[in-house]
């Protein structure tokens, strides 16, 4: 095992031990946010941008806190993804604030694909904060580490996903995910949502969601959006929280120990009624604090093997080679390129301050941003 | 002299389908590029589709067309007029004078009529000229904001899907208006395999229908999108295996008359831009022998014959121009291309004459290099490279 991605795009790509790694990280920051001082030194004096051209303030606000409690300088740049609007195009915006001297991108963007055109373009990481429709790893990521937290379990697990599956990257997401951990993915809605080519993909497809309600383990709710109403892809906000909203009395019916996923912000009344949102099987507020340990983990995981760059980074380079020698001595130290586990990279970094992984000299990684900026 | 030992001798080919571009977006291309590309690809004779800016949807705007293709002096070009004024499908164009000044051909581009009522007069209207109307058929309400193939790769990327029946259901709608008008309807570029069965239909039911495919849409299909690269964007999109199969089928009974490039040029910065957003089209007119070789005779047992045939003399005569054009018999202008099937080459993009460097062929082996192009006897390309200025000079008036 071990992690050696450069970027973290989606989960189509992951292997399951690269799934299972990721979210074991997670477990090990969990514990970070328990501390009265809830910061490691993991990312001190790398530089992590929050790219959104799209409006999000969850998702952002768990990156930029999450950054900052690996002691990475967090910047946020918020922009239109509508290509006409602003006139610069996205390659181009992200070359220039890469040209600052970035180590990891965070990218949100209204494109399928935006993240995986930027990875190529770019030198520094880039992690996927949800392209289009495409995907939005950490989201999905959450959602199974916080159903792990209940049900450690995934072989034979039957997940629903209910809601716009169709439009929706969180879906996409978790269906990869899950499947590569063993549990069987229900996409449960309104056909105009929910394809029936989904089925090509593995998931079982159902029209009814009180049909699925007795044998599912795990219902994510999907939130929907009003505009897919208005386009007329389903006749009323009313009729669909009648046939797929958990209320109540279809939580009456579910088994004893299922739970119930949202990725926020819930629209009360539509996907979940009040009682059920707030009740005993909501797992929705774990969600959010899971969300950061998540967002720790995929920035520390890509961080490790992201190239460097800032004039402030190569000082402390020099300071971070001094701390180093001193601490040379143990095994699982900071002469390694990456620490062995991440317990030790916490401890490690705690107890020398500096990263655990070497540098690309400032010089060579500015001649392949010029190189790239001429072409 | 010239010594074609080892080479292959044929008709200048005949592409009755690209964008050139000019007037409008000359950044993107200009009939002097666009006919030097022609000729690298051993093409001699071009349609040149309306859709530029303004659109060619008048006696002048026709003329001006030819004109520039004499000021270049390489390929013919020959302009397809519009069926409608700026394409807006609301009123028909001055096809007399659009035909007067050399149109061969009659089509909104990439614009489907979405008036039925619009189709049929066009097609009643052209037929007085004896030119064709060239349609492009998609729905745009099924297309719904399409941007790739409706199917499993769409799915999985998030990305909205045109489905192929959005193509299929004008083509029977377009059938239909040419059996009772008897009009000349020539499907412009088809990609779906129900299309494909409606075109041999009509064709069976003694409709004046005749159709094209192009090298990318019967070589690739939607899986080349897997990661969103934009030189695979094109419109009608790439589709699946089977439709892939089906136009191989079509073009093996005849039912295809035509291979054509729909070479769409585009500035670089266009392309470099998030998938959605980037426009659809790809450069062709230099690939157009050889992806149809390579593809067709080596990978597919076409013999070489039927495939030139499509390239060459069909489409003369879908365009009215067999007389002087599409073969090399006497009495028929000396349009001659020369190539070679024997050597291996990488397509590379960057060595294209066209401006347009978004090829969906690039890094691609192909055999079937152009050695010389000949215009009505007079020698455009030799040695693989095509001879003049090599940089575009303000014409003399």
């Amino acid at each position: 095992m071990g992690w050696n991605r450069k970027h973290l795009l989606g989960l189509e790509d992951l292997s399951r031990e690269e799934i299972i790694e990721l979210l074991d990280t997670a477990e090990g920051f969990r514990e970070v946010s328990t501390r009265s001082v809830k910061k490691v030194p993991a990312l001190r004096g790398r530089v992590v941008v929050n790219l959104f051209f799209e409006p999000s303030t969850r998702t952002r606000t768990s990156f930029e806190l999450a950054g900052t409690r690996l002691s990475a300088d967090v910047l946020n740049f918020s922009g239109s993804s509508s290509s006409t609007s602003k006139g610069e195009p996205l390659n181009d915006t992200a070359r220039n604030i890469e040209a600052m001297g970035v180590d990891i991108v965070v990218v949100r963007h209204s494109c399928a694909g935006a993240a995986y055109q930027l990875a190529q373009v770019l030198e520094c990481s880039v992690i996927n904060a949800g392209d289009g429709a495409h995907e939005h790893p950490t989201q999905a990521l959450l959602d199974i580490f916080t159903i792990r937290q209940r049900k450690p379990n995934f072989e034979g697990m039957k997940v629903a996903i209910v809601g716009d599956v169709s439009h929706s990257r969180v879906a996409r997401s978790n269906i990869w995910g899950l499947q590569k951990l063993g549990a069987e993915v229900y996409a449960v809605g309104p056909s105009t949502l929910v394809p029936n080519g989904l089925a090509k993909l593995g998931v079982r497809v159902s029209h009814n969601l009180d049909d699925v309600l007795e044998e599912v383990d795990v219902f994510n709710m999907l939130r929907i959006q009003k505009e897919r109403q208005e386009k007329g892809l389903f006749p009323t906000i009313r009729e669909y929280a009648k046939l797929f909203g958990l209320n109540g009395e279809r939580m009456k019916r579910v088994k004893e120990d299922a739970i119930v996923l949202h990725p926020g912000p819930i629209n009360r009344g539509v996907e979940l009624t009040p009682e059920v949102a707030d009740g005993p099987r909501s797992v929705i507020l774990d969600q959010v604090s899971n969300g950061l340990a998540v967002r720790m983990a995929a920035l520390y995981l890509v961080g490790a093997c992201a190239p460097q760059g800032g004039q402030a980074e190569m000082q402390r380079a020099g300071a971070g080679e001094r701390l180093c020698r001193r601490s040379s001595s143990r095994e699982d130290g900071c002469s390694t390129r990456r620490p062995v586990s991440t317990r030790s990279a916490i401890s490690c970094s705690r107890m020398t301050g500096c990263s655990p992984w070497p540098r690309r000299p400032r010089e060579e990684r500015e001649r392949t941003v010029l190189k790239k900026m001429r072409r | 002299m010239i010594d074609a030992a080892g080479l292959i001798v044929t008709p200048g080919l005949i592409d009755m389908h690209a964008h050139l571009r000019e007037p409008g977006d000359e950044e993107e291309e200009t009939i002097w590029s666009g006919s030097r590309a022609a000729v690298a690809g051993g093409i001699t004779t071009v349609a040149a589709f309306p859709n530029t800016e303004p659109a060619v949807d008048n006696e002048a705007s026709a003329e001006f067309v030819v004109l520039q293709s004499r000021r270049a002096g390489y390929a013919n070009i020959f302009p397809v007029g519009t069926v409608t004024l700026r394409r807006e499908g609301e009123e028909l164009s001055e096809m007399a004078g659009l035909a007067k000044a050399g149109a061969v051909a009659f089509s909104d581009a990439d614009r489907c009529l979405r008036s039925a009522e619009m189709m049929r007069r066009g097609l009643l209207y052209a037929k007085m000229f004896g030119r064709p109307v060239v349609a492009f058929c998609e729905d745009s309400d099924l297309r719904c904001g399409g941007v790739m193939n409706y199917g499993k790769v769409a799915l999985r990327h998030g990305l909205p899907g045109i489905p192929a029946v959005s193509e299929s259901i004008i083509v029977a709608r377009d059938i239909g208006i040419a059996e009772i008008t008897q009009g000349h309807l020539h499907i412009g570029q088809l990609s779906a395999a129900g299309s494909v069965a409606l075109v041999k239909q009509g064709k069976e039911a003694g409709v004046m229908v005749t159709a094209e495919v192009t090298p990318h849409h019967f070589t690739l299909t939607d899986e080349a999108c897997e990661y969103f690269d934009p030189n695979y964007k094109v419109l009608p999109p790439l589709r699946s295996q089977s439709d892939v199969e089906a136009l191989l089928g079509g073009l093996r009974d005849g039912t295809i008359d035509a291979i054509v490039s729909a070479h769409a040029p585009h500035a670089a910065e266009e392309k470099a831009v998030e998938f959605v957003y980037a426009p659809f089209g790809v450069v062709g007119l230099e690939t157009l022998f050889a992806a149809s070789y390579t593809s067709l005779v080596e990978k597919h047992g076409f013999e070489l014959l039927e495939v030139l045939a499509k390239l060459t003399i069909n489409p003369a005569r879908l365009l009215g121009l067999e007389a002087e054009r599409g073969g090399l018999s006497p009495g028929k202008l000396a349009d001659v291309a020369v190539f070679d099937i024997q050597t291996d080459r990488v397509i590379d993009p960057e060595g294209f004459e066209s401006k347009g460097r978004n090829s969906c062929f690039g890094g691609l082996t192909m055999r079937g290099s152009t050695i010389h192009t000949f215009v009505a006897g007079r020698q455009v390309v030799s040695e693989g490279r095509v001879l003049g200025p090599s940089e575009e000079t303000v014409a003399e008036h």
